[in-house]
């Protein structure tokens, strides 16, 4: 191998190592659970006429690794998310374990509406790398 | 050089690979024992609804202390998720056995212009002669849906009948008359079943 060669190996090296790593290595996530606080005041701003979103409108959830939504209501009012109406200080907390689209109703967005997609667990090595560059991101 | 680029890649895999938490791991007792419902928590006292049941007798929460209550909303001319609601929750029941005599369903109908206490208790025992359903005036099914967060809506057919769309989660509420959990419309027999032996230990 010529000197150039072996400069350019060099610097492949821990490149595709990495990239390798990232394909096969298992994802792990401190928690299953997603956690979403609506915080003190929400209410209060709404009333007030402030539209800013408070929560995301769209959440992706992947199944196997943060399946889990998890809702606290920090708020001095109750707000309803889906079917469930949370008392101050109260959380909740839903499971998935299916790969969906989920609209819920809730009082805490100014659209009135939050979208749950659950996504299949990432199995294969490009899978995995996407996934977790789409985290890296989000961080 | 294609060869030696090989190496790298085969370095990253194993080392992946070597990683504990790629084997599978077994599901631990504390992962078993989560509902597969959403959970409410701190667990507050369930809202109470004033209504008639089916059985002649008033729908009252306490009355049902001791026993798990499933309190579902919906109608009996509803054509496609209550059937599937009420055969899923008599399907818990029978897979229950003799546990499900601590089991209450109580089916309250958003629709009382149609839905009399003799119509609900003849479709609810279509189902299982032991649900419970709840029937009243237009203002005493307003108040019940507006504690549980219910929507629901009328949709006019050309033929000039109507159908009603509504929220169709199933409320879990434990032996102490708490409100427990939440399921979602669509969850199999077995879900329930989980569930609800937990909630019966508990």
């Amino acid at each position: 191998m010529s000197r150039r060669g072996w400069w350019w190996w060099a610097a492949l090296t821990p490149l595709l190592a990495v990239v390798a790593w990232a394909g096969f290595a298992p994802i792990k996530l401190p928690s299953r659970e997603a956690l979403f606080e609506i915080p003190h005041g929400t209410y209060a701003r709404r009333m007030s006429g402030d539209l800013v979103d408070i929560l995301p409108s769209s959440i992706t959830l992947t199944l196997g690794l943060n399946d889990v939504l998890l809702l606290r209501n920090l708020d001095e009012v109750p707000q309803q998310f889906g079917p469930t109406i949370m008392m101050p200080g109260q959380s909740f907390r839903l499971p998935f374990e299916v790969a969906s689209e989920n609209r819920f109703d809730c009082t805490a967005h100014s659209s009135g509406q939050m979208i749950v997609i659950v996504e299949e667990k990432p199995v294969w090595p490009w899978q995995k790398i996407r996934w977790r560059l789409r985290h890296w991101q989000n961080s | 050089m294609k060869k030696i680029l090989i190496l790298p890649v085969l370095l990253g895999a194993a080392l992946a690979l070597a990683d504990p938490a790629a084997r599978p791991q077994p599901a631990t007792q504390a992962a078993r024992d989560q509902l597969k419902a959403g959970v409410l928590s701190p667990v507050m006292a369930a809202p109470q609804i004033s209504l008639q049941g089916t059985d002649g007798q008033p729908i009252d929460l306490a009355r049902y202390k001791g026993k798990v209550v499933l309190l579902a909303f919906g109608f009996s001319n509803c054509g496609e998720v209550c059937p599937i609601t009420l055969a899923t929750l008599a399907g818990a029941r029978k897979k229950l056995g003799t546990e499900a005599a601590y089991v209450q369903v109580v089916y309250v109908t958003v629709d009382p212009e149609r839905d009399t206490a003799a119509q609900m208790k003849k479709y609810l025992a279509s189902f299982d002669p032991t649900f419970i359903g709840g029937v009243g005036t237009r203002a005493e099914i307003d108040a019940a849906q507006k504690k549980y967060g219910i929507s629901s809506s009328k949709n006019s057919n050309p033929d000039g009948s109507y159908t009603i769309g509504h929220s169709s989660s199933i409320y879990m509420i434990d032996r102490a008359g708490g409100l427990r959990a939440v399921m979602p419309y669509g969850h199999p027999v077995d879900d329930f079943v989980h569930d609800l032996k937990i909630l019966l230990r508990s």
